[in-house]
């Protein structure tokens, strides 16, 4: 009997069927996953977890009999009261006749499994991309990483590529013929032997001149010659920007409830899962302001109530402050999202379109700005383009700066609205165009 | 207080190492191979995670597999299941190889251990090794070798012809797998190291083999007779029931390594064709095996009360038996009723009653428990030995009754209980229901038209008026026409020659 422990050995085997399972079934998995996202809590939002398909697409089919109709036969165990000559009415259909329903394994519609994380964000942010990400990667190409790019004839001591260095010199020694220790070896014993039994002078001596010129062109013929000798060549690349800061701005006057804040909230999150997977490292900064704008914590944000006018402007400067003070623009990829009612002071909408203009945009890879109302608010196809001070003054950023508004009214709207900000463009149409 | 080397103890609590898996070996050796006079292979005992047996779950059970995506739906499904405790993971998988290698997972307690080296390494291996379909039917020196090879030739067509032609065809022939079979042996034994070994000479030679359908030359004026029926019949080797076998060997379309893909699935389905036909008492036998082997140890001093509760708590649940009304009820739970006719066969050899001596007079008393049953285990099925060996007793304990479910009348009706009159009817009916012949549609390829459009036909034995499920006979219909690359129809007649349905389908992606 042997024992072999197989804990060890690497799991997953199963990794590249699973892949190719959820390859079969992507497009109802996606389905699933986006339908999922709207009965989610905020937390889970980018967790993975299980989800339900239709076995349809993911049915095998094979030869079986049907299960309707026809004589059948049934041994069932558990009698109690039955007699011969009973009768028993029909179960509804479904009810599990015996063993014979049971065993074609079929009985459900859905096929409920569990998704990892990854593969749910996967499909939950298939086909969106960050808008202008390849500007800034090259804009700061300050920091250089290095990179492993073939061999090279010189180089420091330490970058010496063994491996490849003998193999040179393995094959010069073959092509120039140089002799093999071995040989010498051998010839050497041969000497000694013949040495010791005397005689044979003549052959000694051929020997003795062989050894002498085998040595003398193994001499010659180094084992190692500098031109064997190969270094790992390293070559420079720009190092992409992996930090990113998010900056979530939110009216927090009166007039926001808590049903607004909530969209808002869960706008932040979805852009914080999105930023997160395209960034090393991301930072977050929340931005409240009612006549006057401060930094605070997460829970201030979401949940503390402040009283006060509106003066949208009032963010815009914090933020073009913070950024100086904090995030070297040619260091962070910077986002904003605004999330407001659309309440402002009238005198203010100039200040803000100014600000907005000259100093937010031109360093913010994007600015969404996403209206929340309430959900009873008329949503009659005209609706679409809201009439608030903030939306008509916003209407105004030229089309081809980075930036895009959105109204949402409606939990469920936010993750379509989400995607079409962020949505895969085309070349050429993208939001940016620069 | 005394240590383990003094009291006999084979271990003292849960936790186990590789010395102690060696002992319990030998221990339950001791028992199974000198007291019981068992057979099995030498057995290799692996210990794998609770993720390797998901993993083995979906391969159905093998250590390797080549790729599907249906294997990752099963990973898929087993481990939704295994996460949320609608289901807990076997203890113990066993794969008929020589060695015989059995699986434990590491969370078993050494009782557990213990428990499943009996049951799989013993129990199991024992089967495998001395059952006539088994010693028919596979080949287990061989089968880690084919699947290998499969793995590797699976692999190399989808490199080699892309990923969605070569799951394109693994779905067709999945499909027609529980009709590629071979159900009567034929005169070569299946040998799957040779067969790996002759993959590339057979190729050849099949390409170059005539095929009848590809004759365009007319053949002078013969003139069709009936004898021409029976010459094409015989020419194609028709009927035919093995769909795979006759579309690998005569589809005229396919390319060679789609053929060779047909056969891989075929020959690995051939291979657990035994199992399927004698689930009741492979487990019977393990179950039975296992029961004994842990009651000697206990009896032997070598492992103690506490582990001996331990182990009878998990058997009861592995042979409980709900009655049709429980809710937990899902069909006879092989286990209980192999376990059941195992136990009861031991007391029919030693304590038999009158009755007992009248219907099982060839080995009522004999005294020799352990022989009648190893006997048993070596020549017989699930369904003849349900028919030889189901007492009127087993069917008592069991309450078993039939139940007759006719379409033309208002209410199912009770055809037989456990009384006189019952006895035989039932076990002739549960017999039948283990009968894979009975159970499995009768599909056969039937003809084929030459002379016209190349149409395949099929017919469908239909039995007690029930007719193929029509959704997915339409669905597997596609593949074979796909496979077939011409027209397909699927005649379903009774024995008296009414027509009981038709499904037609026309290639739409043929294969070539």
């Amino acid at each position: 009997m042997h024992i072999i422990d197989r804990r060890l050995n690497p799991g997953g085997k199963s990794f590249a069927n699973r892949q190719r399972f959820l390859r079969r079934a992507r497009a109802q998995v996606r389905k699933a996953v986006r339908e999922a996202s709207g009965t989610r809590s905020i937390k889970d939002a980018g967790k993975g977890g299980e989800i339900s398909i239709p076995t349809g697409g993911v049915h095998e089919p094979h030869l079986h009999r049907s299960r309707h109709g026809g004589m059948r036969d049934y041994v069932l165990p558990g009698n109690k009261k039955y007699i011969e000559g009973d009768g028993i009415p029909r179960p509804e259909q479904g009810g599990g006749q015996g063993s014979q329903a049971s065993d074609s394994g079929e009985g459900e519609d859905e096929f409920r499994f569990a998704l990892t994380d990854e593969e749910y964000l996967d499909l939950y942010l298939e086909d969106l991309e960050l808008p202008d990400l390849a500007k800034r990667q090259i804009a700061g190409a300050k920091a250089v990483q290095w990179r492993q790019a073939g061999f090279s004839t010189s180089g420091p001591p330490s970058r010496i590529s063994v491996p490849r260095t003998l193999r040179y010199s393995m094959s010069r020694r073959i092509a120039l013929k140089r002799p093999k220790a071995e040989e010498i070896a051998a010839l050497r014993e041969e000497i000694e032997k013949l040495e010791r039994e005397g005689g044979q002078f003549d052959a000694l001596q051929a020997l003795r001149l062989d050894l002498e010129q085998r040595l003398a062109r193994s001499k010659r013929i180094p084992y190692i010659d500098p031109v064997d000798v190969r270094y790992r060549r390293l070559e420079s690349n720009p190092k992409p920007i992996a930090k990113a800061v998010m900056f979530c701005l939110m009216d927090v006057s009166g007039s926001m409830n808590e049903h607004m804040k909530d969209l808002a909230k869960r706008f932040y999150s979805l852009l914080y899962l999105f930023l997160n997977r395209r960034y090393e490292h991301v930072d977050v900064v929340f931005i409240r302001h009612t006549h006057e704008a401060s930094e605070v914590d997460e829970q201030t944000f979401f949940y503390s109530r402040e009283t006060g006018g509106t003066v949208v402007s009032t963010a815009l400067f914090k933020m073009a402050e913070i950024v100086r003070d904090r995030y070297p623009v040619d260091q962070w990829n910077i986002y904003a999202a605004q999330a407001s009612d659309g309440d402002n002071t009238s005198s203010d909408n100039a200040v803000v379109l100014g600000q907005l203009k000259d100093v937010i945009l031109p360093i913010c890879q994007y600015y969404a700005y996403v209206e929340v109302g309430m959900d009873d608010e008329d949503d009659h196809p005209g609706a679409g383009e809201p009439s608030t001070n903030l939306w008509r003054a916003y209407r105004r950023v030229p089309v081809d700066a980075p930036f895009a508004m959105r109204k949402v009214r409606h939990r469920r709207d936010i993750y379509p609205v989400f995607r079409e900000l962020f949505a895969r463009r085309p070349e050429g149409v993208s939001a940016e165009g620069a | 207080m005394t240590t383990l080397a003094e009291s006999k103890l084979l271990f003292k609590g849960a936790d186990w190492d590789f010395d102690l898996i060696k002992r319990v070996h030998e221990a339950c050796g001791e028992i199974g191979i000198n007291e019981m006079g068992l057979d099995p292979y030498p057995n290799q005992i692996e210990v794998i995670t609770t993720e390797q047996m998901l993993d083995a779950y979906a391969s159905t059970g093998m250590p390797l597999f080549y790729r599907h995506w249906s294997f990752g739906k099963e990973f898929a499904r087993n481990e939704a299941l295994y996460r949320k405790g609608y289901q807990g993971l076997a203890y113990e998988i066993v794969i008929n190889s020589n060695p015989c290698l059995v699986y434990i997972m590491e969370e078993n307690s050494a009782t557990m251990q213990t428990l499943v080296i009996a049951h799989a390494g013993y129990g199991h291996s024992h089967f495998f090794k001395n059952n006539y379909v088994f010693k028919q039917w596979t080949d287990a020196d061989g089968i880690l070798d084919y699947l290998e090879f499969a793995r590797a030739y699976i692999a190399k067509c989808e490199d080699r012809y892309g990923q969605e032609e070569v799951e394109r065809m693994l779905d067709a022939a999945h499909a027609l797998q529980s009709h590629g079979v071979h159900r009567f042996p034929r005169k070569r034994m299946a040998d799957l190291r040779s067969e790996q070994k002759r993959e590339e000479e057979r190729r050849l030679h099949g390409e170059q083999l005539f095929n009848d359908l590809w004759r365009t030359v007319p053949a002078g004026k013969r003139k069709p007779n009936k004898d021409e029926d029976e010459r094409r019949k015989a020419l194609l080797g028709l009927p035919e029931e093995n769909l795979l076998y006759f579309l690998e060997k005569t589809a005229p379309r396919l390319a060679p390594w789609q053929r060779e893909i047909l056969r891989v699935v075929r020959l690995i389905n051939q291979y657990f064709y035994p199992q399927r036909q004698t689930k009741v008492m492979n487990e019977g036998c393990a179950t039975y095996v296992h029961h004994r082997i842990m009651n000697r140890l206990h009896e032997k001093g070598q492992i103690d009360d506490g582990s001996f509760l331990e182990f009878i708590h998990s058997h009861t649940g592995v042979v409980l038996q709900p009655g049709f009304d429980d809710r937990r009820y899902s069909g006879i739970n092989p286990y209980a009723l192999g376990f059941a006719m195992c136990c009861d066969i031991e007391r029919i050899c030693t304590k038999p009653t009158d009755e007992d001596r009248e219907w099982m007079p060839d080995i009522a008393g004999n005294n020799d428990p352990y022989g009648t049953l190893r006997d048993i285990w070596a020549n017989y099925r699930d369904e003849s030995f349900v028919s030889q060996f189901l007492s009127p007793a087993c069917i008592r304990d069991f309450g078993l009754f039939r139940v007759v479910d006719d379409e033309e009348q208002e209410e199912m009706n009770v055809a037989a209980i456990h009384d006189e009159r019952g006895y035989r009817k039932i076990r002739r009916a549960l017999s039948k229901h283990y009968d894979i012949a009975y159970r499995d549609p009768d599909i056969q390829i039937v003809d084929v038209d030459l002379a016209g459009d190349r149409k395949l036909i099929l017919g469908h034995r239909v039995l007690d008026g029930i007719v193929l499920e029509e959704g997915d006979t339409q669905k597997v219909l596609q593949h074979v026409a796909d496979l077939w690359g011409y027209d397909v129809k699927l005649v379903e007649a009774d024995d008296s020659g009414v027509v009981r349905g038709e499904h037609t389908a026309s290639p739409r992606r043929p294969f070539m």
